[in-house]
C-alpha cells in the first residue's frame, strides 16, 4: 500500500509522447519514401546522414544537460526533427549540409532554449532558413526526377552525397516557383512560363523539388490520417491552405499573367509539408482553436506575400518562423471562454 | 463571434476506459454481514457537524437519531443498526490523511430492531414544507459526492421559483455503477422520490439525464415514469465529465450557470439520482439515511459488485466481503478513479459520500515517468471548463500563483480530464490542488498578519491611553497636593495673623 499523497486522477490514457512521435514518423514515411524512389541513392544517403546526425547531436546535448539520455533519445522527437530537415533539403545536397542542418535544428533550434517543449521556433524551419541563407548554391540545386535504376548508380550517388562530385547541369533545373520567379524578372508572362507544367504530375509529386516535399497527394493523405488519429487538429492546415488558395485565386483573377493559380501554389514547394507537419508543431503553434486559426491564416498570408512579391521564390520557411515568433502573443491574448464567463472573463448574466 | 469553435452542447471531456461491465450486470448484494461495530462520524456532510445526543452505554434502535443537525446548513446522523453506544471518540475518517474526526461507535446487538417512526398515509399529499422537514430530519444529503444537505436545496428551490428539477444520473466516473444498479432495481422508488422533490420545491417538471451506456437503467426509468408526464427521462452521450452538474445542465437545457452564481440563477435545481431514492425512503417509509449502495471494484477485487452497506461499516469489512487480498492492493480510493481520494488504509468507515470503494492493483495504476510538456494542448481540448491547464501549471511551477489565478485557477473543478489525457503524464491536477492549498494558506497567513497587526495597534493605543491616564492622574495628584499645600500655607498665615 502506498500512503504517499497522490492526487486524482488515478488512471490515465494510454497515449504517450513517444506514441505521438511514432505516428508522426509513420506519417512522414510515404512522402519520404516517394522522394527517395524518385531521386535515387543520394536521397537515401542524405536522409540517413541527416537523421543519424540529429540523433548524435541530441545525445550530446542531453549528455551536456545531464538528463537521462535513453528515455529522451527514444521518444522519437529527434528522429522527427532529423526527418523533417532531410525532407526539406535538395536531394543531391552534400552530406555536410545534412549534418549542419541537423546541428542547427537540434542545438540552436531546440536545446539552447531548454530542450523538448521549450523552443520558440520550429527547429526544422530554423535549419532550412539558416542553410538557405548560408549556402544558397547547395540549397537551390534541384535535380530532375531520376528514379532508382534509371539515374545514377549507387557509387555515383555515394560520390554526390559524400565526396562532392560535380552534379552535371544536364540533370538539374529549376523548381516551378523558381522558374516562374526568374521568368518574371526577364519580363516573361504567365501562361507561357508554365507551358511545360503538368498539374497532375505536380500533384502526385513527379517534379523537381526538395527530397520529401514534392508529393502533394501522399502528404495530404498522411495529414488526413494524422487528423483522424487525433495527433493534429484541422485548424492550422485548413486555415493555412485555405488562405493561400483564396489569396492566389483572388490575385489570379485580377491578373492571371503575373499571379499563379491556386492549384500551382498548393502543389508547389513545401506548402503541403508545412501545412500538415511543420506549422502544426505543438511546441511552436498556439494552443487554442482560435489561436491556431489565426496562426494558420498568418502563415498562409506570409507564404503568399513572399512567393508573390518577395525576393525568394519560396516563402514557407520564413512565414512559419515569423508566425512562430508571434505565437506567445497569440497565446497571451487568445484564450478559451471559461464556463459561466464571457470571453473577457466576467461572469455571464444570470437567466 | 467565435462560438462556432465551441461545441454548443458539450465542452471538452474525455473517453476513459469504462470498467463498468465488471459490476453493472450483477444485482446489488444485500447480504453483507452485520458488522460487530459501526463507526458513525458526526460530520458526513457539507456544513456544521451534527451534535451527539446519545450517551455512552445507552442502547439505541435502528434508525434512531444519534446526533442532531446544528444550524441552517447541517444534517443529522442516525443509528444504522440497533446496539449499545460504546464510545464517542476521535476516529480516522475516510480522508487522504485519515484525519481523526468525532465519531459515534455502536456495538451492534444483531437484533436490527427498528425505531418506530410514524409512516405518513398519503406521502404525496404532504405539504412542501413538511416534505422538506422530513428530508432534513432523515439526514438526506447529496449522494453524488457533494453531500450538501438536500433539504436546504429543496427549500432554496421553493423560494427561487425554479422551473426544472434536473436529476443527475450521468455517473460518468469509470468503474462506478451504484446509480446504474439503483435505477435498474429500484426505478419506481426513484420516480416516487423525484415526484416528492418536485412537490417539495413546487417545481413543474423534472428531467432525468442518463448516460447512454446504461441502457437497462434508461428503459427501467422510462417505464417507471410513464404515468408521470412531468418527468422526462433523457439519454445523454457517454463522455466524462457529463456528470459535472453544470455540464449536464448545459447539455440538457442549453443554459449556462454564471461563474459567480448557482443553478437557481437559471431556474434549475440539480439533485443526484441516489438522493431521489433517499428522499423516497425518508418521506414514504420514514427511513433515515443509514445505508447506501457502494460500488466495490478495481483490479484487486476478485468479486467486484455493488453492495448495500450500512453507514459506519469499516471499508476493510466490505473489501473482505468482496474477497480482496491485501497483497494485490496497490491503491485504495474512495469515489471514482478520476476524482476519488486516496485512502491510506481501509480501517475507516463508509460514509454517506462513499459512492465507490476502488481497490486498484499495480496494473491499474500505470505510472510512466513525467516528461516535459510538449504543448500539444490536449489538455486545453479536454478541459470542460475552458481553461489552459498547461499554462496554469507552468505558472505554478514558477511559483507565480497570481498569474495562475488570472488564468482561471479558481474555476478549475479538479475533474482530472487534463491529467488523464496528458501524453507527458504531467500531474496537472496535483499542481492545481497544490496551488489552491497554497493560496488558501496564504490567505490564512494574511488574515493572521492582519489580526496581529490590529492587536498590536490596539495594544499601542491602549498603552498610550494608560500612560496618558497615568500622567493625568499624577498631574491631578500634584495639583491637589499643591492646592492643599497652598491652603495649608494660607491657613497658617491666617493663624499667624490671628
Amino acid at each position: 500500500m502506498n500512503a504517499k499523497p497522490i492526487s486524482s486522477p488515478h488512471i490515465s490514457s494510454a497515449r504517450r509522447v513517444d506514441e505521438i512521435m511514432r505516428k508522426v514518423i509513420f506519417a512522414l514515411l510515404p512522402a519520404l519514401g516517394f522522394g527517395i524512389i524518385i531521386f535515387g541513392w543520394s536521397a537515401l544517403f542524405l536522409t540517413f546522414v541527416t537523421v543519424s546526425s540529429a540523433l548524435v547531436f541530441e545525445a550530446i546535448c542531453l549528455k551536456l544537460k545531464g538528463s537521462a539520455i535513453e528515455s529522451y533519445l527514444l521518444d522519437g522527437s529527434a528522429i522527427v526533427t532529423g526527418l523533417l530537415v532531410a525532407m526539406t533539403l535538395p536531394p543531391y545536397a552534400p552530406w555536410w549540409i545534412g549534418v549542419v542542418g541537423s546541428g542547427l535544428a537540434i542545438i540552436l533550434g531546440k536545446h539552447v532554449y531548454g530542450g523538448l517543449g521549450q523552443n520558440l521556433f520550429n527547429p526544422a524551419m530554423l535549419a532550412r532558413v539558416a542553410l538557405l541563407i548560408s549556402f544558397p548554391i547547395e540549397m537551390t540545386t534541384w535535380v530532375n526526377v531520376s528514379p532508382f535504376f534509371t539515374g545514377l548508380d549507387i557509387l555515383e550517388g555515394f560520390k554526390i552525397t559524400f565526396s562532392g562530385a560535380e552534379i552535371s547541369d544536364a540533370i538539374t533545373g529549376a523548381t516551378t516557383l523558381g522558374f516562374v520567379k526568374t521568368g518574371f524578372s526577364q519580363a516573361q508572362l504567365l501562361p507561357d512560363l508554365l507551358s511545360d507544367y503538368s498539374g497532375f504530375l505536380a500533384f502526385i509529386g513527379w517534379e523537381r523539388g526538395s527530397l520529401g516535399e514534392t508529393s502533394t497527394l501522399l502528404i495530404l493523405l498522411s495529414g488526413i490520417w494524422l487528423m483522424r488519429q487525433g495527433v493534429i487538429q484541422w485548424f492550422i492546415p485548413v486555415s493555412l491552405l485555405a488562405t493561400v488558395a483564396v489569396l492566389s485565386t483572388l490575385f489570379n483573377l485580377i491578373d492571371s499573367t503575373h499571379y499563379l493559380s491556386a492549384w500551382v501554389h498548393l502543389n508547389s514547394g513545401a506548402l503541403m509539408l508545412v501545412a500538415f507537419f511543420i506549422a502544426t508543431d505543438y511546441v511552436t503553434s498556439p494552443n487554442t482553436p482560435l489561436g491556431q486559426l489565426i496562426f494558420g491564416t498568418g502563415c498562409g498570408v506570409f507564404i503568399f506575400v513572399i512567393r508573390s512579391w518577395g525576393g525568394y521564390p519560396e516563402g514557407t520557411g520564413f512565414a512559419v518562423l515569423l508566425m512562430n515568433s508571434v505565437t506567445p502573443l497569440i497565446d497571451h491574448y487568445i484564450r478559451p471562454r471559461i464556463y459561466g464567463r464571457t470571453r473577457d472573463g466576467k461572469p455571464i448574466e444570470g437567466g | 463571434m467565435f462560438e462556432f469553435l465551441e461545441n454548443p452542447k458539450f465542452r471538452g471531456g474525455i473517453h476513459a476506459e469504462e470498467h463498468k461491465a465488471e459490476t453493472c450486470d450483477k444485482p446489488i448484494a444485500m447480504n453483507l454481514p452485520l458488522p460487530k461495530k459501526l463507526y458513525i462520524p458526526v460530520q458526513q456532510h457539507v456544513g456544521k457537524p451534527a451534535e451527539p445526543i446519545v450517551k455512552v452505554g445507552e442502547h439505541v434502535l435502528k434508525g434512531q437519531l444519534l446526533a442532531y443537525s446544528q444550524g441552517t446548513i447541517s444534517a443529522p446522523v442516525h443509528a444504522p443498526s440497533s446496539g449499545v453506544i460504546l464510545d464517542v471518540q476521535d476516529f480516522p475518517s475516510p480522508h487522504p490523511s485519515a484525519l481523526p474526526i468525532r465519531t459515534i461507535v455502536i456495538e451492534t446487538d444483531g437484533q436490527e430492531k427498528w425505531f418506530k417512526y410514524a409512516i405518513p398515509e398519503k406521502p404525496f399529499e404532504l405539504s412542501p414544507e413538511e416534505i422538506c422537514l422530513r428530508v432534513g430530519g432523515a439526514g438526506v444529503v447529496g449522494l453524488g459526492g457533494a453531500v450538501f444537505p438536500s433539504a436546504v436545496k429543496l427549500n432554496l428551490g421553493r423560494k427561487n421559483q425554479i422551473h426544472t428539477l434536473l436529476i443527475n444520473a450521468g455517473e460518468c466516473e469509470p468503474y462506478l455503477t451504484c446509480d446504474d444498479l439503483l435505477m435498474q432495481e429500484r426505478a419506481g422508488e426513484i420516480v416516487s422520490g423525484i415526484r416528492l422533490m418536485l412537490r417539495g420545491m413546487n417545481a413543474p417538471k423534472a428531467i432525468v439525464g442518463i448516460e447512454d451506456n446504461k441502457a437497462r437503467a434508461f428503459s427501467e426509468m422510462t417505464e417507471a415514469s410513464n404515468n408521470f408526464p412531468e418527468i422526462s427521462v433523457v439519454q445523454v452521450p457517454t463522455r466524462y465529465p457529463m456528470g459535472w452538474d453544470r455540464q449536464m445542465l448545459r447539455y440538457l437545457t442549453g443554459k449556462e450557470i454564471p461563474a459567480d452564481g448557482r443553478a437557481t440563477d437559471v431556474g434549475v435545481i440539480i439533485h443526484n439520482v441516489a438522493t431521489a431514492y433517499a428522499v423516497y425512503q425518508a418521506v414514504c417509509l420514514s427511513k433515515p439515511l443509514i445505508s447506501r449502495v457502494v460500488t466495490v471494484s478495481g483490479g484487486a477485487v476478485p468479486k467486484p459488485q455493488n453492495v448495500e452497506v450500512l453507514i459506519g461499516t469499516l471499508m476493510s469489512e466490505v473489501l473482505a466481503f468482496c474477497g480482496v487480498e491485501n497483497e494485490k492492493l496497490a491503491r485504495l480510493i474512495m469515489g471514482g478513479p478520476m476524482m476519488g481520494e486516496v485512502l491510506p488504509h481501509a480501517d475507516v468507515p463508509v460514509v454517506k459520500a462513499s459512492s465507490g470503494i476502488l481497490a486498484l492493483s499495480h496494473e491499474d495504476i500505470f505510472e510512466p515517468e513525467v516528461k516535459p510538456c510538449i504543448r500539444c494542448s490536449s489538455c486545453v481540448t479536454a478541459c470542460p471548463v475552458g481553461l489552459l491547464p498547461l499554462e496554469m501549471a507552468s505558472r505554478i511551477k514558477a511559483n507565480k500563483l497570481d498569474a495562475a489565478v488570472d488564468l482561471g485557477l479558481k474555476d478549475c473543478i479538479s475533474c482530472g480530464s487534463c491529467s488523464y489525457v496528458c501524453p507527458s503524464n504531467i500531474p496537472l491536477v496535483h499542481y492545481f490542488k497544490f496551488a489552491s492549498g497554497e493560496l488558501f494558506s496564504r490567505q490564512q497567513r494574511e488574515h493572521k498578519a492582519e489580526q496581529t497587526k490590529r492587536l498590536a495597534e490596539n495594544r499601542t493605543h491602549r498603552m498610550e491611553r494608560i500612560k496618558a491616564e497615568a500622567e493625568e492622574d499624577a498631574r491631578r495628584v500634584m495639583e491637589a497636593r499643591a492646592a492643599r499645600q497652598a491652603a495649608e500655607a494660607q491657613a497658617k498665615a491666617q493663624e499667624e495673623k490671628a
